[in-house]
């Protein structure tokens, strides 16, 4: 999905824009650092779950790197942008003082910029396409800490815009799940004019932002704030909701919906099926998670319990796996430990969340593979066997296939085990729609053009069509539907009108 | 929405309550359970609908109090409302026309029976059900229970009502005595493993419906993993029934336990204030 290249030349060309442009030379542009995102102190932040890591930029610090940005001719950062935030645009508004008007600009295309400037992978992203890169291998301008920066001004402002929406149009739309595809895709039909529900199985909407991602990364707080944006956008929620089950589709088709958007995510955690793997304190990083995201474990008033690891091992070299281990030691682990079957250069985390797990005193343990699981007399696990493994060569995937190596057993003793080996799709939605064609792995399987399932009412997106991505791809995913729903249902109001 | 309507007291430890939820109502069928979650701090739990009126748009659980959770649900009064309450979930039961079903509950088990018990009926099938507990007090629903069933069987540990003895007792003497085509039990997850014991011996195809431990019961978080012949299977999205002769159920037993001592510290909290 892309921008009109001559919308973006247009609002290139405005006044302001130009004379910002003049106003400053390249050269004194390009002199300048790149912004340091302030942290908390490792040994604070350990001890708070409900903390965050990044503290935000200042004022003075976002004028200053929005400066960075030189306002380039072609803006090649928004091709890298799921979502075609028009990135120069923003930064110009905060390199101008008109913060209030950067995240107006931010939320024409983005539901839930707060969310994105924290957990977006910018540098895979808008930043690994700036100019500053690409050109110059220079430190790409910090597009991600001034997403961050100009969602988190405007809702400490208390004046927060309401993006434009159409006038109503009467057509009922549903999306079934309430994650960051289901959201974006709300958000954009709601401008469209349509009447939009999320339908969420959870008793809070969210879907992964609530569940998934811990509160010291995205605070609940910030996305209730841009759920509460979408509310009064008129998208309507449901929760306690399971579509199929609750009600089916043909209920919903009878209730007067017209299309749907399924945007159920990953939901079934994969284990590795090795002996010992269903010992109690061995679960899956979606258990953990939910535990103490969505059900609030960690605080003594909540009723969900958690066990509290001593010496936790984590399985896996994802983001989740990196939640998953700094979470176990914010909950009291002497040993928070990442057993990864590959190397650090394979990891498939962001280098950010690697950074700030070793600072906080996350061990490491890089081409380890459990093989087996041990317990003590009332099926607590106690101990783990792994091998070491070493590196071939690259497997479909691109990166260097691991090899265990032999004679290199050994044993580990932990008290809690968090299995962080990926997710498959949730299989309760499929499973009520035996015309929908899904994959072998689940999957729905969509024209990737449009987001068009085989039942051509239904749209889908996110981790239920990918398997298990990111959010700001899911956020792409449910925009694009929204775009090729929005075409689809006006042809056919059209045909239908022209029928009778 | 989930307005308690009714709250009836089978003994102090076990309570009935009857709760409007029109969709739910609906849309379930025997063998679907249910999540709910009372206050804003509590946590989710599930629980297998004992009954359903469409028409009322009403739905009965029968909870028996074990824990904070269960504690808080049996505090409900009529007017009041459960916080969160999300279903049908689960696969349902396989109902069809097999000849002599033979249903067995043990304790509380015998409400989530009796959905199943009545869906065979109607379809056309002999049922031979047999109920026990520990002692009369703990039989549950039996009027219930015998309104669609062709025979009764009441089962006490100790002999204060029906006849004394354990359930496989009740199971085996049906069983000699005439061809069952099916069983199905529902229970404490020790009294399912000896009556899948007893069938197992007859090669009576037999389900159990299980009672896992769940977060979510959407099949995201995997609490509720039990072991069937051999493969690790989620008992909220795969179940809640699995082929009783093919369940591990000492791995079932023990995964129960997961918990506990967490639970016994949560006890100990709120029973004492």
């Amino acid at each position: 999905m892309s921008l009109d290249p001559e919308y973006l030349k247009n609002e290139r060309s405005q006044e302001w824009r130009a004379a910002l442009r003049s106003k400053t030379k390249n050269k004194e542009r390009t002199a300048i650092q790149r912004v340091h995102m302030p942290e908390q102190a490792p040994e604070i932040r350990v001890k708070y779950q409900d903390r965050e890591v990044n503290l935000g930029i200042t004022a003075e610090q976002a004028a200053l790197e929005a400066s960075r940005c030189m306002d380039c001719v072609t803006p090649t950062c928004i091709e890298g942008c799921p979502v075609s935030i028009n990135i120069p645009k923003f930064i110009k508004l905060i390199e101008n003082g008109d913060v209030l008007g950067a995240a107006a600009t931010l939320k024409e295309t983005n539901a839930l910029p707060a969310v994105c400037g924290r957990v977006c992978p910018q540098e895979k992203q808008c930043e690994s396409r700036c100019f500053y890169l690409e050109k110059m291998n220079l430190a790409s301008v910090a597009i991600g800490h001034l997403e961050r920066f100009a969602a988190d001004f405007e809702r400490e402002s208390g004046i927060a815009s309401i993006p434009k929406t159409a006038k109503p149009n009467g057509i009922k739309v549903a999306t079934v799940g309430s994650g960051p595809a289901a959201l974006s895709f709300a958000g954009d039909m709601v401008k469209n004019g349509y009447d939009v529900t999320v339908f969420e199985a959870l008793h809070e909407i969210g879907g992964v932002l609530k569940y998934g991602i811990p509160e010291f990364r995205l605070p609940n707080a910030i996305v209730d704030f841009e759920l509460d944006n979408l509310k009064k956008m008129g998208v309507k929620f449901e929760t306690n909701f399971i579509v199929g089950r609750t009600a089916s589709f043909d209920d919903l088709r009878e209730e007067g919906y017209k299309g749907f958007f399924l945007g159920s995510g990953a939901g079934l955690p994969r284990f590795m099926d090795i002996p010992g793997e269903n010992y109690n304190g061995i679960l899956s990083s979606n258990e953990y998670l939910t535990r103490v995201n969505l059900m609030g474990a960690n605080y003594e008033t909540n009723d969900t319990p958690v066990i509290r690891g001593k010496r936790v091992a984590v399985i896996g070299g994802g983001n989740t796996a990196m939640d998953s281990v700094r979470t176990a030691l914010r909950l009291g682990a002497d040993r928070a430990m990442i057993i990864y079957r590959r190397s650090e250069a394979e990891m498939p985390a962001r280098i950010e969340e690697v950074k700030h797990a070793k600072e906080e005193g996350v061990e490491f343990m890089n081409l380890c593979n459990p093989l087996e699981y041990f317990a003590d007399e009332k099926g607590m696990v106690n101990r783990m066997r792994l091998n070491r493994m070493g590196l071939g060569e690259p497997d479909a995937s691109g990166r260097r296939r691991p090899i265990p190596i032999d004679g290199s057993e050994f044993e580990l003793d932990v008290d809690l085990v968090i299995v962080a080996v990926g997710v498959s799709p949730n299989p309760l939605v499929p499973s009520c729609l035996p015309d929908l064609k899904v994959s072998k792995w689940g999957t729905i399987v969509v024209d990737e053009d449009k987001m068009q399932s085989s039942i051509e009412e239904m749209f889908a997106g996110g981790d239920i069509v990918r398997g298990g991505a990111t959010v700001i791809l899911a956020m792409g995913d449910g925009r694009k539907a929204a775009e090729n729903m929005h075409i689809y249902l006006q042809n056919k109001i059209l045909n239908t009108t022209k029928i009778n | 929405m989930n307005k308690i309507v009714e709250k009836e007291y089978f003994s102090d430890k076990v309570i009935r309550l009857v709760v409007e939820n029109p969709k739910i109502a609906r849309s379930r069928k025997a063998g679907n359970f249910v999540i709910l979650k009372i206050g804003e701090k509590g946590e989710r739990f599930p629980l297998t609908i004992a009954d359903a009126d469409p028409v009322k748009g009403t739905i009965t659980l029968v909870v028996q109090i074990v824990g904070v959770s269960s504690a808080k649900l049996a505090a409900l009064e009529v007017g009041d409302s459960i916080t969160d309450l999300v279903g049908p979930l689960g696969k349902p039961t396989d109902i069809e026309l097999k000849g002599t079903i033979l249903a067995c509950g043990g304790g509380v088990g015998v409400a989530p029976l009796l959905p199943i018990v009545e869906a065979f009926k109607k379809a056309g099938n002999r049922v031979i059900s047999v109920i026990a507990a520990r002692s009369k007090d703990l039989i549950l629903l039996e009027d219930q229970i015998r309104r669609w069933s062709d025979e009764v069987i009441v089962m006490t540990d100790d002999g204060s009502y029906g006849r004394q003895g354990l359930i496989t007792a009740g199971m085996e003497e049906v069983i000699q005595r005439e061809k069952i085509d099916e069983c199905i039990v529902i229970g404490p997850a020790i009294m399912m493993k000896f009556a899948a014991l007893t069938t197992k011996k007859y090669a009576i195809p037999t389900q159990a419906s299980l009672n896992s431990i769940m977060v979510d019961g959407t099949g995201m978080c995997g609490a509720c993993r039990v072991t069937v012949g051999g493969k690790t299977r989620f008992t909220c999205v795969d179940g809640p029934e699995f082929d009783a002769h093919e369940i591990n159920f000492d791995e079932m037993l023990m995964r129960l336990g997961g918990y506990r001592s967490e639970e016994v510290v949560a006890n100990n909290k709120y029973f004492q204030k």
